[in-house]
């Protein structure tokens, strides 16, 4: 068994045969919080989020019902209350799973063209958006100041209305 | 017996494919006129087999057949008779033929409504979608073909992937490869161009219709495949960057690209090298997000059972198919002319930079999808890459290109002066500032605890903004086409007049806007509680008060299910139950959690029940999940307002008015999809 | 030639072997990043016997580490083989239970006392090893599951192949079968036992 990813299939049985020992609801009070203190929790929440699970290996800890995610959830909340920063415990994550349980890949040589990838894409994409835009405005360059006037004397019109006529109908 | 007649017209349908396409091909070259003919027929009888044989494997699982391995393997008796039906696509043979099916289906609907086209540029298209149905249908023949007997049968089969057993979920994968496929068809117009040496304006609005069709698709297969996520796997997110989404993710930015492209090809006639670029690589994306799927190179979701000789196949077939159309293309490209040409600030710059912004939106969504195999290829370990990867890179590259969305259409094609446009846009853009920080100065500041990105209000104020220029803008362009209406009927009949695309266009856009506020709003304003729950416990969360009343016991057709009872109050006033539920399937014995949504306009409370906090007494304390999220329904509704856009832009009528040269074969206007 | 285009077809050429090279590797094998460190020391109670057991013990000893539980399924396939090789005495196997009883999916452990579990855990290892044989020097007792996490332990079984100056050396993840103690233990622990280097330097360290 490599590990459970859902509900533990015997489990089951067990929560059918607990169903039959129903009470009655009970007079209405306000739920508890899961977590007995909600800012270990939340902050749990956020380093976990973050972190692969490597039983079911597309889910996040903070979302599998895998029993090694509720171990290492049950860790990251130890740390947290032992005053651990966020880079010690996943540092301590790394160093017992390797690079691969970070969903978000730390920045070093290995990862750099990942990081800056889709900036040097942007980069080329507006290089390449320049060179087409630059060839194309000599052939059709908008008429310069002296051309316009000459234009709009010739039609014996303003300047703004003869723009116009060339201009295309703002149409899809 | 009606298994192996499937079986044949299967077989007998990959030599009719293979010379249906040759000779088509061969035809459209040497000019032949009766080859050029056989496009047509081939295509017809093509679609004709592989129909029966799709349905042929669909009766095989409508009576239990067992004896067929492939059935055996995906459905059961106790499997209700519409997902017995459904469960034909379930699996991975018979997702694939369906996915040939549809490629079938998609080239006789050009053979039926090509009416005007150039015979031997039909006969090319035609030729080119034949050989890539013969590819794909040796594929399913060599490396899983559905319709192999099992000898003795099962007794009983294995069931349908419970994940599958959701309406929602069922319905997405022939949304999605209705998708995948129909981008051929813009392939095989690309491919046809290249090899007829005629890439104009009329080339383009020949396949503009279809590209559109196709993206329609695609769209609302990824709705679905999000809003099943959102229902189904219980912690109530709507994307989560799974090297399978990012499949579909791919095509559909490129897709994108692509329709706004050959709107410039047809309108201007410019950019047509990069048109048939963007063609060639959306159909190409489409079957890379297949080989990635259905390998096993990379680790996701939908885990299909990986076997190299399908990994294998798919990457030769995808280095053939792209191959083949990018050497063409470096081949042809260069003497094709540049077209229309446009000065710095028009219509057709705009679009340039919408589309170098989704391409590299899309190569991102490529690299990060890909970055831990190239890692793993040169022995550097294993990575991963995540959302808190995409999230970040992502949204940086989309911000402007929500900007030129609401931007592009007060700029006039060929050449505008931006000092003189600049009132209109400039004020709605003042304006959605204006209101963006107003909204979310009144509702305060979205919680910083989700994300850890301190820049969260701020982008919420931004993304807002952008979201309601978008709208302001489209609204403008709608009104102003009616205050401008004159004529018989007056303003209103005018309104109406307006060509099917320039409303599709706008409700389209409309649609981004609708998208991105939900986006926006849910990221800086969901809340979440997770609670212990006794029966009888009240937990309050916006407004809202849920009552947990307990759990019991349910029965399904093929699981049973722990069904817990919440009841709802906003305020005093009862507002309904919810039933979140941890079903067990019997035959596969997988749990599936079930969330509870009562979905609203305004906002979506989500219920989802995790696990009794002591397993041996389920009539106690629950784990619950509560979630208040406001505006997720904007999410899908934008996405369907999208999508509705684009199938009004394909019905357009000037698509439909036929060439007075090719006017030989009529066809009611009305049936005509293009 | 000079074409314009030409770098298309180029990077379309390293994109599909890229692709080529991706279906020959394995996604779901997680590389464990102890290979070549010191293995996390620890202390856990041994089955028989009452002192704690250190792997520091095992210092100048080429040895293997078996992580295993009963309610395992591959671990029942893998136990032979491990007597198998027990019996050959090439290297001396610790076996280290993990979560006997608690990563049970079909035990409920939320009330049960401490001792309890203990007792439930030494009665299911003891009857297992009586039924199946024992290959362990010794077997040692991971009942919450702490020393897993230390040793990176995502699926059982998992075996840890260690030198003698207490270095991981090699993992296996899931079941051993007989080729894989041939192609892949075997030549590992003679070259690690023929490694005088290593036996020096461990020699020193346990006496010191």
């Amino acid at each position: 068994m490599k590990g459970t990813c859902l509900f533990p299939r015997l489990a089951i049985a067990f929560l059918f045969a607990g169903l039959l020992a129903m009470p009655l609801a009970r007079a209405q009070s306000e739920a508890k919080p899961l977590a007995e203190n909600p800012e270990v929790e939340a902050r749990l929440q956020e380093i976990s989020a973050e972190l692969r699970c490597l039983v079911c290996q597309n889910e996040t800890i903070a979302a599998s019902n895998a029993d090694l995610a509720n171990d290492l959830r049950r860790e990251i909340r130890a740390m947290i209350l032992a005053g651990r920063t966020d880079r010690e415990i996943t540092d301590f994550m790394v160093t017992r799973y390797g690079d691969f349980i970070l969903y978000r890949p730390r920045f070093t040589g290995k990862t750099l063209l990942l990081w800056l990838g889709p900036f040097l894409f942007l980069v080329i994409g507006a290089f390449a958006l320049r060179g087409v835009l630059k060839r194309q405005r000599p052939a059709d360059a908008p008429l310069s100041e002296a051309e316009t006037q000459r234009l709009a004397r010739l039609l014996g019109e303003t300047p703004r209305s003869s723009a116009a006529t060339t201009q295309g109908t703002p149409d899809a | 017996m009606i298994p192996e007649l499937g079986h044949f017209a299967l077989i007998l349908a990959v030599p009719v494919s293979l010379f249906a396409g040759v000779l088509a091909l061969l035809g459209a070259h040497g000019n032949d006129p009766r080859w050029i003919a056989l496009a047509r027929p081939g295509a017809r009888l093509i679609a004709f087999l592989l129909t029966l044989a799709y349905a042929a494997l669909t009766y095989a699982f409508a009576v239990n057949d067992f004896s067929v391995r492939y059935v055996a393997e995906h459905s059961n008796s106790l499997l209700p008779l519409p997902y017995r039906i459904a469960a034909v696509w379930g699996g991975h043979e018979g997702s694939l033929l369906l996915w040939a099916l549809m490629l079938a289906w998609w080239a006789c609907a050009v053979s039926f409504f090509s009416g005007r086209l150039a015979p031997a540029m039909r006969a090319r298209v035609l030729g080119t979608l034949a050989l890539v149905a013969f590819g794909f249908l040796l594929f399913i023949l060599c490396t899983s073909n559905p319709f192999l007997r099992l000898l003795p049968a099962a007794p009983e089969g294995r069931d349908l992937n419970p994940l599958l057993q959701d309406p929602g979920l069922i319905i997405h994968p022939p949304l999605l490869y209705m998708g995948y496929v129909g981008f051929s068809i813009a392939y095989a117009f690309a491919v046809a161009a290249l090899l007829a040496g005629r890439l104009d304006a009329a080339w383009a609005r020949w396949s503009r219709p279809w590209t559109t069709m196709a993206w329609v698709f695609l769209t609302l297969g990824i709705v679905m495949g999000s809003w099943w996520a959102y229902c189904e796997l219980g912690w109530g997110g709507w994307w989560f960057w799974d090297p399978v989404e990012n499949a579909s993710f791919m095509p559909w930015l490129v897709g994108t690209a692509l329709i706004h492209s050959l709107a410039v090809t047809e309108k201007r006639g410019s950019f047509r090298n990069w048109t048939v670029l963007l063609a060639i690589s959306t159909f190409s994306l489409s079957l890379l997000g297949t080989f990635l799927v259905r390998s096993g190179v990379l680790t996701s979701v939908h885990a299909f059972a990986a076997d190299p000789a399908r990994g294998i196949f798919i990457l030769v077939f995808l280095a053939i198919v792209a191959g083949a159309s990018l050497l063409l293309f470096v081949w042809r490209a260069p003497r094709v002319g540049l077209g229309g040409r446009f000065a710095l600030f028009s219509r057709e710059s705009l679009l340039l930079a919408n589309n170098v912004l989704l391409v590299v939106a899309a190569s991102t969504v490529l690299l990060g999808t890909l970055y831990p195999l190239l890692i793993d290829a040169l022995g550097q370990g294993k990575i991963s890459v995540g959302p808190p990867y995409f999230n970040t890179v992502f949204v940086p590259i989309m911000l402007p290109l929500l900007f030129l969305i609401g931007l592009g259409p007060f700029v006039r094609w060929k050449r505008d002066d931006w000092r003189e446009i600049i009132r209109v846009p400039g004020g709605l853009l003042l304006l959605a500032i204006f209101i963006a920080t107003l909204l979310v100065g009144l509702k305060g500041s979205p919680a910083i605890r989700i994300d850890r990105v301190l820049l969260l209000p701020f982008l919420v104020v931004f993304s807002l903004t952008l979201a309601l220029w978008i709208a302001f803008a489209a609204f403008f362009h709608l009104f102003r086409q009616a205050k401008a209406g004159r004529g018989a009927g007056g303003r209103v009949a005018a309104f109406i007049r307006q060509p099917l695309h320039f409303w599709g266009m706008h409700l389209a856009h409309l649609g981004v806007a609708v998208f991105v506020a939900g986006v926006a709003i849910v990221g800086g304003y969901a809340e979440e509680k997770d609670v212990k729950m006794a029966p009888g416990d009240t937990v309050t969360l916006a407004g809202h008060s849920f009552r947990f009343l307990g759990v019991r016991e349910v029965e399904g057709p093929n699981y049973t299910a722990l069904r817990g009872d919440m009841e709802v109050r906003q305020g005093a006033r009862l507002l309904r139950h919810l039933y979140p539920e941890k079903r067990f399937y019997r035959s596969s014995a997988m749990p599936m959690t079930e969330a509870a949504i009562d979905a609203g306009f305004w906002r979506d409370l989500y219920v989802s029940l995790g696990e009794p906090i002591d397993r041996a007494n389920p009539a106690g304390e629950w784990a619950v999940r509560v979630y208040e999220k406001p505006l997720i329904g904007w999410i899908w509704a934008g996405c369907l307002l999208m999508a509705a856009g684009g199938f009004l832009a394909a019905l357009d009528r000037r698509y439909r008015k036929r060439l007075p040269a090719a006017a030989s074969a009529p066809l009611p206007p009305s049936s005509d999809p293009a | 030639m000079k074409n314009k285009f030409a770098w298309l077809l180029a990077a379309f050429v390293a994109f599909i072997a890229l692709l080529g090279v991706g279906l020959t590797l394995k996604p779901q094998e997680i590389p464990s990043p102890l290979i070549d460190r010191p293995a996390p020391d620890f202390r856990l109670a041994r089955l028989e016997g009452q002192e704690a057991f250190s792997p520091a013990e095992m210092r100048g000893k080429v040895w293997l580490l078996n992580v295993w539980a009963s309610w395992c399924d591959p671990c029942r396939q893998e136990h032979p083989v491990l007597v198998a090789l027990g019996e050959t005495g090439k290297a001396p196997i610790v076996g280290l239970n993990y979560k006997e009883v608690r990563g049970d999916a079909g035990i409920d452990i939320s009330r049960m006392a401490a001792e309890v579990e203990d007792a439930l855990v030494r009665e299911r290892v003891s009857r297992w090893l009586a039924e199946r044989g024992d290959p362990y020097l010794v077997s040692v007792l991971d009942i919450d599951g702490r020393v897993g996490i230390d040793y990176g332990v995502y699926g059982v079984p998992e075996t840890y192949l260690i030198d003698k100056a207490g270095i991981i050396r090699f993992k296996y993840i899931g079941p051993i079968t007989p080729e894989i103690v041939k192609e892949e233990f075997l030549p590992r622990i003679q070259e690690l036992q023929g490694d005088p280097a290593a036996g020096n330097v461990s020699g020193k360290e346990a006496k010191s």
